[in-house]
């Protein structure tokens, strides 16, 4: 079985370039460009609702991912001459739930490799599922969570699959990203990322492991993991891997959204809040994150009235909810750090001796090397740029952060304050290696032109 | 309905040194086992212990050979297994958590099913 791509959106450099272009030469309403736009746009707000929904059809993941793709191709094939419709997400729908039709019916007699998935519809006839359903207290199926793309996060998110494989496969079947971008997000090579979503894909169908959202009685199991993939998502939108441009703003709502589904779903868990808290505490400062140039811009030199106060104030008081449900999560001390980050009147007068504490909590609760990082730079800004270095250097020899840029990115920066300018411009160079954000890439080009030659 | 293979894996020294009442407990937790889940079981055995088996491989020639002891050499060992029918992998999971494997654990794999 061999791993298929989503289809690229046009955003990319060379498709920028080549675009304008297309729309002159052939001049059909409304162009070949706002087309090729729409489907980019479509492709990012919309795949995890059509393939969702194309995956209730199919009861077969690849297949339901192979007729979404051909859907997206036709749509940039037609919006251009045919027009944009009104609801791309429908359109899409329609196309690609007719294609899978197609063929389904065609291929009615072949033989198939891996069975049907089990969907809460093939289970409705079972009597172990009605009695199932009751013991779901409310039942699993309120039309408040019957969301398709939540079906898919649970299916995904299975016990039975490797926590690892969860997070990939959500990020891929929800967010369309490429093996390539979710390899990024996880550190690991492509070719390691694709047998891990492949294996896991077939583990699905093979093992029956059923598409729906589990019942009440067994959510709070299967939170973690859930969990864990809308903060990735947050994460993947709020830097993406790869790409000119630094947020996909759509990946942020899309979390957003679906962990106030989920806190609506589970109310009166410590760590949904502690998530949403820390989704919008983040999310408040998106705006001043980057200039009218697109260009990245420091929490340091942030400025602070951009920031979105009704999502801090919001942010602040769910964390204070969550806190106040003892022990704290991983999320909930995330949302915290946010929170002391988002109530300092500058970066001079933030309370990095709290921020450490607060790491040092993280880090007994959630070790991981990402973790050890951001704990050795809050260090440096505690403490000063040596202690900093050291505790960054103290990070050098872990495998995880061989190939993670912002390690070097982090060491540049405290060796420019300690003047060690030779060794920053290296640190630098690194970090722009490991780096695939062209964003990101521009500020540390910028940063190491200002060191001079 | 889909066919899974529940395959229990035991510790065989500590089933070696079990007192007589642990195995007369043992033996009971598995009637018990099946009795409640009698609708769903479709087979199941305990296997002797791994010293007994035998494994036969193809060798280069066409013929095959025969050699003492366990396909593979583990800790736990294959010691008995139960055919269950469920309706998903939930289903069989929460069969699995029932079956009683005090000195290790089961396996489920689903059957291939041809269609």
């Amino acid at each position: 079985m061999e791993e298929k791509e989503p289809p690229r959106g046009p955003g990319t450099a060379r498709d920028r370039g080549t675009a304008p272009g297309a729309a002159r030469d052939r001049g059909t309403a409304p162009g070949a460009a706002a087309a090729a736009a729409a489907v980019a746009d479509a492709h990012r707000r919309e795949w995890a609702f059509v393939l969702a929904a194309t995956v209730r059809v199919t009861r077969d993941i690849d297949l339901a991912e192979e007729c979404v793709q051909d859907a997206y191709a036709r749509a940039l094939d037609t919006w251009g001459a045919a027009g944009i419709p009104a609801s791309p997400g429908a359109w899409l729908t329609t196309v690609a739930r007719r294609r899978a039709l197609d063929l389904l019916r065609r291929d009615a007699t072949a033989q198939r490799v891996l069975p049907l998935l089990v969907t809460d519809h093939a289970l409705a006839a079972g009597q172990e599922q009605a009695s199932h359903d009751r013991a779901g207290a409310a039942g699993p199926d309120d039309a408040g969570i019957a969301d398709d793309r939540l079906r898919l996060v649970f299916t995904c998110c299975h016990p039975a699959l490797g926590t690892e494989a969860q997070v990939a496969l959500s990020l891929r079947l929800l967010c369309g990203l490429s093996t390539a971008e979710v390899a990024r997000a996880f550190l690991v090579s492509e070719p390691t990322m694709a047998a891990r979503i492949t294996r896991a894909k077939k583990k699905i169908a093979a093992a029956r492991i059923p598409y729906r959202v589990p019942p009440r009685a067994e959510l709070p199991g299967r939170l973690d993991a859930v969990l864990t993939v809308l903060h990735l998502l947050y994460s993947t939108g709020y830097a993406a891997p790869t790409g000119d441009v630094l947020m996909r703003e759509d990946l942020a709502e899309r979390s957003l959204d679906l962990t106030r589904m989920l806190r609506d779903l589970l109310p009166g868990r410590g760590e949904i809040t502690g998530l949403l808290a820390l989704i919008l505490l983040t999310d408040a400062r998106r705006s001043a994150r980057v200039d009218a140039a697109g260009r990245l811009i420091l929490l340091a030199d942030q400025d602070r009235l951009r920031w979105d106060a009704a999502k801090i104030s919001e942010g602040a008081a769910l964390v204070r909810e969550a806190l106040a449900q003892p022990p704290p999560g991983r999320f909930t001390l995330m949302a915290a750090i946010a929170a002391v980050h988002d109530g300092a009147p500058s970066f001079a007068d933030t309370d990095w001796p709290q921020i450490v504490g607060l790491y040092d909590l993280l880090m007994r609760r959630w070790p991981s090397p990402v973790v050890a990082l951001n704990r050795a730079v809050a260090i440096g800004f505690a403490t000063g740029p040596a202690a900093g270095l050291a505790a960054l250097d103290a990070l050098g020899a872990s495998p995880e952060l061989a190939g993670y840029g912002y390690l070097a990115a982090a060491r540049a920066d405290f060796l420019r304050r300690l003047g060690r300018t030779g060794e920053a411009r290296l640190a630098y160079e690194e970090a722009l290696l490991l780096t695939g954000n062209a964003v990101e890439r521009e500020f540390l080009a910028t940063r190491l032109e200002e060191l001079g030659a | 309905m889909s066919q899974y293979l529940i395959l229990i894996y035991a510790d065989e020294a500590q089933w070696a040194s079990a007192t007589p009442e642990e195995v007369a407990q043992l033996t009971k937790e598995h009637m018990d086992f099946g009795q409640r889940h009698a609708t769903v079981i479709r087979g199941g055995s305990a296997l002797q212990p791994s010293g007994t088996a035998t494994s036969v491989r193809p060798d280069p020639a066409g013929g095959a050979t025969v050699t003492d002891g366990p396909f593979a050499e583990t800790k736990e060992a294959l010691g008995g297994y139960y055919l269950v029918e469920a309706a998903d992998l939930d289903q069989a999971l929460a069969v699995a958590k029932e079956v009683p494997a005090r000195f290790g654990g089961v396996e489920v794999r689903p059957v291939w099913e041809v269609m």
